[in-house]
């Protein structure tokens, strides 16, 4: 069974916030009709978003990170915003798992919105109806497009590359080798929700440099008693 | 969470009916012989004229209120499609119940107990749709739906006796009794589900909401300035003081004032408990602590 998914890289985002505005732009010109805007040009400018973009620091000064925390409809496995709904219009595709909202169906309860813990649906307060990631849905599957266009549009908007999108289900997908050989994990786990979307952690690149690679025992500078060279680059163990 | 006054009326409203339909049962009961068919037909009306209420206030919640009949599609799963059913099988029960009174048909009695089931039927819907979110680990107790069956029949008992004093005064005496003893009741179940709230430790935590195994960890910016459906709906947005003010409104309100004005004044204690209701109903949804709100902390 396919489920479709995103592996989100946070050791490569950088949160310059061009997939919400890419996602933005796709799903507000979609022929679901447009994402509400209030007061775009005025004070406390807002309107429905599927995916944002949080900053969070991590640590104490002067040990800290920045870390960028893009946030959409994580499409759990098992999601609890779809047996609460009264109407059936939030529902799970079988064929695909993507999670999805039948915006002729709801009836604006907001109940679902309660259920979710991630709080990535958003009701839009024009149309009435909950809204939500599509994983771009009415773009994945065109063909109309390049085949190496057909993924959602925050992954195609992503500079450096962070968001990864494939079948989490099958094993030899470039999302499911990054999730196992990259320490791809879920949020909030004791939710129960099983998210299809995944995070790659945060690493820190370290290349080890041992003394015996730059003071060979062979060197012939040794070998002859010669004094080492005072220029060559310290080890990592005289660094630490 | 942000208390959504369409469900605080909703559900203050249908729970005084459907107390009073329980209390109407059991007045027909043990004492129908001396009571005409008009208290029943009166106390019908009266309980279908607050389920009515509730029935309408509930649509203002709604987005698309022209698509509620969708509401009743999914009963399979959904705690809020079953009541969608319950409401409206409680109100023909208790229509049934009054017709039968009216006409003298008979059978009252077998009509009321099937109002009644439905009625606790209702009450347990009612609760369980905010009983069954997992993660709002303040409402997913067996003590929410209690409370509501409790504070319910409180209220509808309390009605019962304004309506008594009026209609049938052999029964005001004892129905204000058994008021008394529900809302002492509710006093009991009530503080017990303040307690468990107010010593309950959240689960999921900023460290599992973004997956850092890290003590510290600040939020800088939440990716909106102007604010979105997660700042609105998720908190209440009062101040502390303002939610202790409702607090002890709630206490006074719905439980010490009608404690000491049911035997005396069952009409103004029906009246005080039921705001005091609101300020109950209004309470219990701000005390829910939705996680999604560990996402939303910092403006930017």
């Amino acid at each position: 069974m396919t489920q479709l998914a995103l592996v989100i890289d946070l050791n490569v985002c950088v949160g310059c916030h061009a997939c919400v505005t890419n996602c933005k732009q796709w799903n507000t010109s979609g022929a679901a009709g447009a994402l509400v805007d209030c007061n775009p040009y005025e004070a406390e400018p807002n309107g429905t978003f599927f995916n944002r973009v949080q900053t969070f620091e991590v640590g104490s000064f002067p040990n800290t990170e920045t870390v960028h925390f893009p946030k959409s409809c994580l499409h759990c496995e098992d999601p609890a915003c779809v047996p609460v709904c009264p109407t059936g219009a939030s529902y799970k595709r079988k064929e695909d798992g993507i999670v999805l909202v039948d915006y002729d169906k709801c009836i604006g309860c907001k109940y679902c919105s309660w259920a979710c813990p991630y709080g990535v649906r958003e009701f839009d307060e024009q149309r009435k109806v909950m809204t939500k990631c599509t994983l771009c849905v009415d773009r994945i599957y065109d063909e109309s497009l390049p085949e190496e266009r057909r993924k959602p549009s925050c992954v195609l908007a992503c500079p450096p590359g962070a968001r990864l999108f494939g079948d989490v289900h099958d094993p030899d997908s470039e999302v499911s080798v990054a999730i196992r050989e990259r320490g791809g994990y879920q949020l909030m786990p004791e939710a129960g929700t099983n998210p299809a979307n995944h995070y790659l952690p945060r690493r820190k690149t370290v290349i080890p440099v041992r003394a015996e690679e730059l003071y060979r025992s062979d060197n012939p500078h040794k070998i002859d008693g010669a004094p080492f060279d005072k220029n060559l680059p310290p080890t990592t163990e005289e660094l630490n | 969470m942000r208390p959504a006054f369409s469900v605080l009326f909703l559900t203050t409203l249908i729970g005084a009916g459907q107390g009073l339909f329980i209390t109407l049962f059991f007045c027909e009961l043990l004492a129908g012989a001396t009571l005409g068919s008009g208290f029943f037909v009166g106390g019908a009306v009266l309980v279908l004229v607050f389920s009515s209420l509730g029935g309408i206030s509930s649509v203002f919640h709604l987005g698309h209120p022209e698509r509620a009949w969708r509401a009743m599609t999914m009963w399979r799963t959904s705690w809020l499609a079953r009541e969608g059913i319950a409401l409206p099988a409680f109100m023909a029960a208790v229509f049934a119940y009054g017709l039968a009174h009216w006409l003298n048909l008979g059978h009252t009695l077998a009509i009321g107990t099937v109002g009644v089931v439905l009625a606790i039927v209702l009450f347990v819907c009612t609760g369980m749709i905010y009983g069954a979110i997992k993660v709002l680990k303040e409402w997913a107790h067996p003590l929410t739906i209690v409370n509501f069956i409790v504070l319910g029949c409180a209220s509808g008992t309390t009605l019962a006796a304004a309506y008594a004093s009026f209609t049938g005064p052999v029964l005001a005496g004892s129905l204000a009794q058994a008021a008394l003893s529900l809302t002492v009741l509710g006093v009991l179940t009530r503080a017990a589900s303040l307690w468990r709230n107010a010593t309950l430790r959240p689960v999921s935590t900023l460290q599992t909401a973004i997956g850092i195994r890290h003590p510290r960890i600040v939020q800088k910016s939440q990716g909106a300035m102007g604010g979105s459906y997660n700042t609105r709906e998720f908190f209440h947005g009062k101040s502390p003081a303002f939610v202790r003010g409702v607090l002890l409104t709630m206490l006074l309100g719905a439980f010490v004032l009608p404690l000491l004005l049911v035997l005396s004044l069952p009409l103004l204690a029906f009246i005080v408990q039921y705001l005091g209701l609101l300020a109950e109903r209004w309470y219990f949804f701000a005390e829910a602590q939705h996680p999604q709100n560990l996402y939303y902390q910092t403006v930017g």
